[in-house]
């Protein structure tokens, strides 16, 4: 696929697969196109449309369907409202700026989307939520409004609320880069959880080579909107091929 | 005639006055309702509407905007004695126009609340996959009123203040009442606009003290 913002080529016929319950980490230096791919998937920014996407490509499937078209008479479409609706309902994300809703308490921010989209109970919706907040470690918050937290447990409320919707796939957009250096722990300690005692398949952007390490099952290094190198972490850690991942991953080691 | 200040006058135009104040009383509320409804309306549509329509909502509210609202009072009350139906009350059609054109205003206050939200607050909701109700129901507008409250507040007042307009079709507000008073006695002129200058000044200046409360209040909310 494609994306192109006016004449700035983001991504630049990129293609990959993500196999079920595989948990990725996109690396590259910024501007490299790494965010607009997970942005690409929450459907946030659509693909520069191709003239025959069966032909041509340019078209993201998730679940061995189609997700950023949709099936119109036999051809492929980029998707309306209605099908984005039902389709991106398996993903979930969470951003760099945690984007809490800071009208709602801690509690009803995870209760919000469970009632009003999965359809469930209020009993049902805050039962969840609490486990969850639980799993993250702050039970203690749920009748606190945001703007009273610090931003690492802003961003486990934002982890929390992604995961109330069960989604197959989290997508976490440098959920770390926000946060003061002392509250980085407890937020990758989440998510190292979240990847031990799950299935989910996870995409992630981060700058934290040592999570990236451990967590995921592969690395893919971009640059300038292409996959530079791609392939375990230990081998991409301690042997990369390229001169550009290696030049990288000096740059950020050394920090 | 009678020249300078009496306070026997007073006493005799001050019930005619205080009809006419009551009087811009029901105005500002029936015309402040439509001024707050209407206007959050337009601000939703211009930015959450169908594509086709945020550009003509926009421009015909920018035309009310900048058409003196003395016209517009002149031209409806015109049109629809004429046209439409002559029994309408200069009270509901004056009341109508006065609302509609400050919604041109209250519109432009809820609009720039609404673009203050920051982007995330929209990719949370999508991300979210909440339904467009939802979306401005539970997310964009509670946070918007907390942004524009004290803003469309201000233009209540100023609306208020304007109520005299209505009458050139003869709604009885207070400078009406002065200018009957005056018609029937030959005097009260100078008595009944003070009047009326007092009164204004004692109900809106209370209000807009509370508005200056409500905006500190609001900024030091926790959104």
């Amino acid at each position: 696929m494609d994306k192109s913002f006016g004449a700035l080529k983001v991504l630049d016929e990129l293609s990959f697969r993500v196999d079920p319950g595989e948990r990725v980490t996109l690396i590259g230096p910024s501007g490299s196109g790494k965010t607009t791919i997970l942005r690409l998937l929450m459907t946030l920014e659509k693909v520069t449309p191709k003239a025959d996407p069966e032909r041509d490509g340019g078209v993201v499937w998730v679940e061995g369907q189609p997700y950023s078209h949709m099936e119109k008479r036999g051809r492929l479409v980029p998707a309306n409202e209605r099908w984005l609706r039902r389709r991106r309902s398996s993903v979930g994300m969470v951003f760099q700026q945690f984007n809490l809703f800071p009208n709602m308490r801690v509690l009803r921010n995870v209760t919000e989307a469970q009632v009003h989209v999965a359809g469930r109970s209020k009993e049902e919706a805050e039962a969840k939520a609490r486990d969850l907040l639980e799993l993250v470690g702050l039970s203690d918050k749920t009748d606190a409004y945001p703007s009273h937290l610090s931003g690492g447990q802003q961003q486990r409320v934002a982890i929390a609320r992604a995961l109330a919707m069960d989604p197959d796939i989290l997508l976490l957009d440098e959920v770390t880069s926000a946060l003061d250096p002392e509250l980085v722990a407890d937020v990758l300690a989440v998510l190292r959880d979240i990847a031990d005692t799950t299935s989910i398949t996870m995409l992630c952007v981060t700058h934290e080579m040592g999570f990236a390490r451990d967590v995921s099952d592969r690395v893919m290094m971009f640059d300038s909107g292409r996959i530079v190198e791609q392939g375990p972490p230990e081998a991409m850690f301690s042997e990369p091929q390229e001169a550009r991942t290696q030049d990288f991953l000096r740059a950020v080691l050394a920090e | 005639m009678q020249t300078g200040w009496s306070n026997e006058t007073v006493r005799e135009i001050f019930p005619a006055m205080w009809d006419g104040f009551l009087v811009v009383l029901q105005v500002t509320l029936v015309a402040g309702i439509i001024a707050v409804v209407l206007g959050l309306f337009v601000a939703i549509g211009e930015r959450g509407g169908p594509v086709w329509l945020r550009r003509p909502l926009s421009l015909a509210f920018q035309f009310i905007r900048n058409t003196p609202l003395l016209v517009q009072v002149l031209i409806v009350w015109t049109a629809t004695s004429l046209y439409i139906n002559p029994d309408w009350s200069a009270f509901a059609v004056g009341s109508a126009v006065l609302g509609v054109h400050y919604a041109s205003y209250t519109s432009e206050s809820f609009r720039a609340g609404i673009d203050a939200i920051p982007q995330g607050q929209w990719e949370a909701a999508t991300a979210l996959n909440l339904p467009t109700r939802r979306v401005w129901g539970a997310v964009v507008l509670p946070q918007m009123f907390r942004r524009s409250a004290a803003a469309v507040g201000n233009w209540i007042i100023a609306m208020f203040k304007e109520v005299p307009t209505l009458f050139v079709i003869g709604v009885m507000e207070m400078v009406a009442q002065a200018r009957a008073f005056q018609g029937q006695h030959y005097t009260g002129a100078v008595e009944g606009y003070t009047i009326a200058g007092l009164l204004f000044l004692a109900a809106s200046y209370p209000v807009a003290v509370a508005m200056r409360r409500l905006e500190i209040r609001f900024a030091k909310s926790n959104y």
